[in-house]
């Protein structure tokens, strides 16, 4: 897939824009680039600077006054932190495999034409694709009915499946794995199961791969489903635990007092705003850092989307 | 023939196969009916008294029909008509901006000297699409803090007054509508700038042979030829045009009540109504939200449908 663009070749040598207007449109691009970086330049600038000078002049591109005290806090007393990152990273790595999982044996059921339930099996994928319960009615369902309420599953699950998604599986395995190979498999007495993993997945890999990004960068960066399901503070992900502290800074203070310091003592001497920001990057820089690489199966993904809806 | 035999045999019988396909797929048919078709029915509590405590099926069963009195109560607020508006208004500028920005920068990109130099800054434009909305808050937050942010303290070196950007819902129409297009430029460019590789490079040499200036090319090739990916993402936008970007509307004005009004959009209150536990309007709003989606989906889907069959979803 070459999304980007390509190199010239030599005709197209002589259909290139001018010198000048090729200055101008990398001066905008450069600009446009550089908007999309320095905000997340002042967060990193805010949580390498010290209380003092953020406390004195505010947030800044680059620190005033430079001071890794936000990070030493968190590695020190920041169980609240570190306990959120282990939060979002299970949540993610079991979200991501269970969402594969579920999205895969559907997409294969549907993709295979003798399947006598087929038909059943794609209106229950396709109409929740049209109408939904809405946002009360799934509410009540998980959190009273299922009782998700308060438990990593309330993170995990409602996001598993996307027919979306299943639908690309069901039309990727359609379209590349040949019937013969599934046919002399069967012909050989190999089972669904043994068929779909150890044939179908293994050949999969880079669709697989796909779905497991976007699944993966869902499950890290969701803040709505802890927003609505989770009270309990020791469940906050690290995306719950920004929001938690954007509206109220001080709750970072909340659970260190219990070890010794006093709660006032704490709230007055912690870096309160640079570790807020702190938290912001260990959010992003796994993901900044990642998704460069990846860039290329984001665009299959997203081109498969935008093709074939 | 061998396909047919095939079939007849296996329209006579449930055979092996049946059921082992149907226990591959079956925890994920369990996923939907709990997770997508029990909230389909459980949408009856809009018309219904519905108390919150003790078990749900039962108190969904138990409590009273009352009819339409949710919505009456819906429509008598004035926030059916603040909601509807600003999730239509915003959704409208946003499907247009959305489509021109993106095409606009993707063609632009493409006509960049330096190939290297593109692909820096696709990627980089790329990057606000992978940060959460509360990521997003905290960046706002970082620009148009009263005290601390950076756009205050550049209007007090310059001698003016700082604002309290939270307070001051005239701005916000212009953050909403740059924030959405600073987050999802970078998307709409990797689909366009697909579309763009896939054309044929021969139309553009023999249009140049032809003396066509760069701007021809782009009206006479180019457009044409992303016309259809274009129609898709229009008509899919347009489809979920009572649907709002919930973190947008909730997370970047920092839920302030001064923005009411310029802010909120139908997930917004039916979010707050929730919380709040006013559940007859909640419900109310969000079957409203559900019944109207599904009818703009299908609409939209029946117009792809009369202009161009093949790209149809169903």
């Amino acid at each position: 897939m070459a999304a980007g663009p390509k190199e010239w070749t030599g005709a197209e040598r002589f259909n290139r824009i001018g010198t000048g207007p090729n200055i101008l449109l990398n001066v905008l691009f450069f600009l446009l680039a550089l908007s999309c970086l320095v905000p997340v330049l002042v967060v990193l600038s805010t949580s390498l600077s010290s209380e003092a000078s953020i406390r004195e002049s505010g947030y800044h591109l680059i620190p005033t006054a430079f001071s890794g005290d936000a990070y030493h806090y968190i590695s020190k007393q920041g169980s609240m932190i570190l306990r959120a990152l282990a939060v979002s990273l299970i949540v993610t790595v079991s979200g991501t495999a269970i969402g594969i999982v579920l999205t895969a044996t559907m997409g294969y059921a549907l993709s295979r034409d003798q399947y006598k339930l087929k038909g059943l099996l794609t209106w229950i994928v396709f109409i929740p694709m049209v109408f939904n319960g809405g946002l009360v009615s799934s509410y009540y369902i998980n959190a009273n009915f299922l009782g998700l309420k308060n438990t990593l599953w309330a993170l995990i699950l409602p996001l598993a499946v996307s027919s979306f998604n299943v639908i690309i599986c069901k039309t990727f395995f359609k379209s590349t794995i040949p019937d013969g190979l599934i046919e002399s498999a069967e012909i050989d007495g190999a089972g669904q199961f043994r068929i779909f993993f150890s044939i179908v997945m293994p050949i999969s890999l880079p669709l697989i791969a796909t779905i497991g990004l976007f699944l993966c960068f869902g499950y890290w960066n969701d803040w709505f489903q802890s927003m609505l399901y989770i009270d309990d503070q020791k469940l906050y992900s690290l995306q719950a635990l920004l929001n938690s502290l954007m509206s109220n800074v001080d709750a970072l203070a909340k659970n260190a007092s219990s070890m010794g310091v006093s709660y006032a003592a704490l709230v007055a001497t912690m870096p309160k705003e640079s570790a807020r920001m702190a938290v912001a990057i260990i959010i992003v820089v796994p993901v900044a850092f990642a998704y460069p690489f990846f860039q290329k199966y984001f665009i299959s993904g997203l081109t498969v989307g935008a093709v074939k809806g | 023939m061998k396909t047919q035999t095939g079939r007849r045999r296996s329209g006579l019988r449930w055979r092996k196969l049946d059921t082992e396909l149907t226990l591959l797929s079956l925890p994920t048919t369990v996923w939907y009916i709990l997770f997508c078709f029990l909230p389909m029915f459980g949408i009856v509590i809009a018309f219904k008294d519905f108390k919150i405590y003790g078990g749900f099926l039962s108190n969904v069963w138990n409590s009273k029909w009352i009819g339409l009195k949710n919505f009456d109560f819906l429509f008598k607020s004035h926030d059916a008509w603040i909601v509807t508006r600003n999730t239509l208004g915003y959704n409208l500028l946003f499907i247009v901006l959305g489509i021109v920005v993106p095409v606009a920068l993707a063609i632009a990109i493409g006509q960049l000297h330096s190939k290297r130099a593109a692909k820096v800054y696709q990627t980089m434009m790329f990057l606000p699409y992978f940060l959460s909305w509360v990521v997003v808050s905290a960046v706002v937050w970082a620009f148009l803090s009263f005290d601390k942010g950076i756009v205050n303290q550049l209007l007090v070196q310059m001698g003016k007054d700082p604002v309290n950007w939270y307070m001051e819902p005239a701005y916000w129409p212009y953050f909403l509508i740059f924030m959405n297009l600073w987050k999802g430029v970078g998307y709409g460019m990797v689909v366009y700038l697909a579309t763009i590789a896939g054309i044929d490079g021969s139309y553009y040499e023999a249009a140049v042979i032809d003396g066509a200036s760069k701007w021809q090319q782009v009206r006479y090739i180019t457009l044409p030829l992303m016309k259809l990916v274009i129609v898709m993402m229009f008509i899919l936008a347009v489809g979920r045009i009572f649907y709002s970007d919930f973190g947008l509307f909730f997370q970047v004005p920092r839920d302030s009540n001064s923005l009411y009004n310029v802010t909120t959009t139908i997930d917004v209150l039916v979010y707050k109504q929730l919380k709040t536990a006013t559940v007859g309007m909640a419900s109310a709003s969000a079957f409203l939200q559900s019944a109207l989606g599904c009818a703009t989906i299908l609409l939209a889907n029946w117009i792809v449908r009369r202009t161009d069959p093949d790209s149809a979803m169903m």
